[in-house]
């Protein structure tokens, strides 16, 4: 349904800005279509999606982080360029990032004023920014010490540091990524108070979330992003949280993926009351062989931690079971010597070596199988030519360091080297994130291939589809929890989104 | 293949060296001049191999002068008190060199625990042990020198003045210790885990790397050889005082530095190392030889080289 749902709310006031027939590509791959989008003042705009609908990439475009690569800008009824976020926020457009942005050994008032200090003469005018900090915080009923540093206040105490700091520079157009991700729901009230305050002033507020109920209650209007396409907009009071989840999920979902495997065969691995501290508690789950388990939640849910803490790279507690064995895993590298290996999610921080080459790379979790006393040169080389073809890695030349590599390749190389390992179990985290569709494919019928040979795979992915489409049980996490099982034909959007939004339905038979 | 600036760089900054150096003096290419030279840099050469190894791994280590000087007081007063009992003999000589060994294995791994176990910054650990040993070895010789008893001074004094075939044995250990250690770096599991570590500690940990064993091992590697530069060092002058060994640290990263390998860790070379320690070492000894500038100048000048060394070096970081 292309949206002509575009109607006016609250009447009359034209946008204070707007996207306009809005395009951005990264290298060869496009993120965002064709998409319009505006913010009026006075009115809190919600935008939503899944990861990876184009959220981030709209905010940045409006804040002057990056610049659209087709389409215009327009602030005020005229087009505008902003080369760069002080551009944006020169004209009064703040986005406040979800990690923040303060100097964490600096006080608030020093935070609020960085990088545009008052000053008397040659010195710091610290009064007048004392107290203009704490007018500003009084005004947002935030009782913080403008001396107080930042790592000595809560996260939101630093939310409204945040806040005030954008304030301070008279923000008409206030972007609020997710604000409410580290805040407890009392926290988020005093947050939800400002906002309306804020929105009763006349600021323009664009405000993400996946919490849909925080958007249903907060929100005038909402726009749904899918897959970087605009799906709908509307006023919030025509739509329920159902609705929204519907639109921002319901995808055609042709033959991106294999069909189904279904059969399993024994139970290879039993993991009980596993808790990571601060992260997951009480997660208990199995795997079978040949069997390929999803784990979906929303991120922070847990999904991550868990899986490190299951194979040695976090502290956790638990009993795991290995083929009826009870097994000990306390580093990552006895987990590689059960057969057992994950992928990080994040590939770039934890996954390869950017500035070292291919074959340094690609051996260095199964480097004890190439070396004796010394690391046998020629089987690496082997071994990297095997990797190129198996995995189809196309590097521009053979000895490239790896973080000049496309993030296709790169994860085909990630993968390419945790297999080398010779692993019974694989855990993959976010297989396909930031990665084109193409290369996404051939990852899912790799993960196939596994199955078929007898490999259990676990997917964790914050793509539904990307857990539908190739898993055939799926373990759902809320909030350091599982909050449920699905299998066979209840292996749908709309249960996983419910499970995994905490949405009680009384037609799902949760395991 | 290209010609990579990187690559060739320290070995044409030497080759310049060598030649500039034949021109201003005929007796700087002689052998007994070049013995002269390499005997003398083979202290610093022997711990800038293991310096190589911390480095990489995205570690620093500033005790290493102190830490030589205390195990050669250390070394000399455990000799000077087995002798009345088992007389001047290879016994004790290989007593006292067991004892560097030791001592040097045994403050490389507080160092590595410290950092590793304690999460305590290298440079901290290790700017505390500069000043820990350099007071103890102060303490131990009581404000003044700790000597070697004269009779087994004469004794030890082969181990630095001898050799075979003319070569004499500080150069033929450094050798051993260096090419050992080139071999270890780029052919071996452990190199590459240094390597792996330095570039980045949690793609390591994530690579079933055991990051805090193996950054231990490299300030453990870097003690014993800091013990057996001592080795080296004892018959040489048969003393040890509280100057002993003083900017031995500082030369040992500079050579290090001028080699190429990178500070911040990740990439490492001892063949690197080595040509650093031998142009260090040339141009003190070719400022003393020629009167074209004042030896007083030394430090002005190597400081001049490591800069230039990092400029030269520097490259365009993959993008991230």
């Amino acid at each position: 349904m292309q949206a002509n749902a575009q109607m006016v709310t609250q009447g009359e006031s034209a946008p204070v800005l707007e996207l306009r027939n809005v395009s951005r590509f990264f290298g060869p791959v496009q993120v965002l279509f064709d998409l319009n989008f505006d913010l009026r003042p006075g009115e809190v705009h919600a935008l939503i999606g899944e990861n990876g609908a184009g959220k981030s990439t709209t905010m940045k475009i409006m804040t002057g982080y990056i610049g659209a690569s087709e389409g215009e800008i327009i602030l005020d009824g005229k087009p505008v360029v902003f080369h760069s976020a002080e551009d944006a926020e020169n004209e009064g457009v703040e986005l406040i990032h979800q990690e923040f942005n303060l100097a964490e050994q600096l006080t608030v008032e020093e935070n609020v004023f960085l990088g545009r200090e008052l000053k008397k003469g040659f010195l710091l005018d610290q009064k007048t920014m004392r107290d203009r900090t704490r007018d500003l915080l009084a005004q947002l009923e935030t009782n913080v010490s403008p001396r107080a540093r930042i790592s000595e206040i809560s996260v939101p105490e630093m939310q409204m540091v945040e806040i005030s700091k954008a304030l301070s520079r008279n923000a008409r157009v206030l972007i609020m990524d997710e604000p409410t991700a580290a805040l407890t729901s009392a926290e988020a009230e005093v947050l939800f108070k400002q906002v309306d305050r804020l929105r009763a002033e006349g600021v323009a507020i664009l405000y993400t979330s996946h919490k849909l109920e925080e958007v249903k209650r907060i929100a005038d209007r909402v726009t749904v992003l899918r897959d970087g396409r605009h799906v709908l907009t509307a006023p919030a009071s025509d739509l329920s949280e159902e609705d929204m989840a519907t639109a921002m999920v319901g995808r055609e979902m042709s033959n991106l993926f294999p069909p189904k495997r279904t059969e399993a065969g024994d139970v290879v691995l039993e993991v009980a009351n596993m808790a990571v501290p601060r992260y997951v508690e009480n997660a208990s789950f199995t795997l079978r062989r040949g069997e390929i388990l999803g784990i979906a939640g929303l991120i922070g849910s847990g999904r991550t931690e868990l899986m490190e803490g299951l194979v040695g790279a976090r502290a956790a507690t638990g009993t795991v079971t290995l083929n009826g064995e009870p097994l000990r895993i306390r580093n990552v590298d006895d987990a590689r010597k059960a057969g057992i290996v994950y992928l990080t999610e994040d590939r770039k921080a934890r996954g390869l070596l950017l500035n070292q080459g291919m074959r340094q790379n690609l051996t260095l979790l199964a480097l004890s199988q190439f070396s004796n006393v010394l690391i046998d040169g020629k089987a690496e080389e082997a071994a990297l030519d095997k990797a190129i073809t198996e995995f189809d890695i196309r590097a521009p030349y053979r000895d490239v360091k790896v973080g000049n590599l496309s993030g296709g390749n790169q994860q085909k190389l990630l993968l390419a080297k945790t297999m080398l390992a010779d692993p019974d179990i694989v855990i993959i985290d976010e297989p396909t994130r930031g990665i084109d569709i193409g290369t996404k494919q051939q990852i899912y019928e790799f993960i196939h291939r596994l199955a078929g040979e007898g490999k259990s795979i676990i997917v964790i992915s914050s793509e539904m589809a990307e857990v539908i489409g190739l898993a055939n049980r799926v373990m759902v996490m809320r909030l350091g929890r599982v909050a449920g099982e699905v299998s066979g034909e209840d292996v749908n959007e709309d249960t996983i989104v419910k499970l995994a939004m905490g949405i009680t339905s009384g037609t799902n038979n949760e395991v | 293949m290209k010609f990579d600036l990187k690559v060739w760089g320290p070995i044409i900054a030497l080759i310049v060296l060598c030649v500039a150096g034949a021109f201003m003096n005929e007796n700087f290419l002689s052998a007994a001049n070049i013995t002269n030279v390499l005997s003398r840099s083979a202290f610093i050469g022997i711990i800038a191999v293991g310096m190589t190894f911390v480095i990489t791994t995205g570690g620093l280590d500033l005790s290493v002068g102190s830490m030589a000087a205390f195990i050669a007081g250390v070394m000399i007063l455990i000799m000077n008190y087995l002798i009345p009992s088992m007389g001047v003999t290879v016994g004790v000589v290989l007593i006292g060199m067991a004892a560097a060994l030791a001592l040097g294995f045994v403050a490389g791994l507080l160092n590595g625990l410290l950092i590793t176990k304690m999460r305590i910054e290298a440079f901290i650990v290790t700017l505390g042990g500069l000043g820990i040993f350099r007071s103890l070895v102060t303490w131990l010789a009581d404000g003044g020198t700790i000597s070697l008893d004269f009779d087994m001074r004469t004794f030890y004094r082969p181990v630095y003045y001898d050799g075979i075939l003319g070569i004499s044995w500080p150069i033929i250990v450094f050798a051993i210790v260096a090419i050992l250690g080139e071999i270890a770096m780029r052919y071996t599991a452990y190199g590459r885990h240094c390597a792996a570590i330095g570039s980045n500690e949690q793609v390591a940990r994530y690579s079933a790397v055991h990051v805090d064993r193996v950054r231990t091992a490299t300030y453990v590697i870097l003690g014993v050889l800091v013990g057996v530069a001592t080795i080296m060092y004892v018959p040489r002058l048969g003393s040890a005082s509280s100057s002993t060994g003083v900017l031995w640290e500082l030369e040992a990263i500079a050579a290090v530095i001028i080699g190429g390998t990178t500070l911040q860790g990740g990439f490492g070379r001892v063949w690197g190392t080595v040509i650093g320690v031998l142009i260090l070492s040339l141009i003190g000894n070719l400022l003393n030889l020629t009167d074209y500038v004042s030896p007083y100048l030394n430090g002005a000048i190597q400081g001049v080289i490591i800069i230039l060394a990092v400029v030269l070096q520097r490259e365009k970081r993959a993008s991230r």
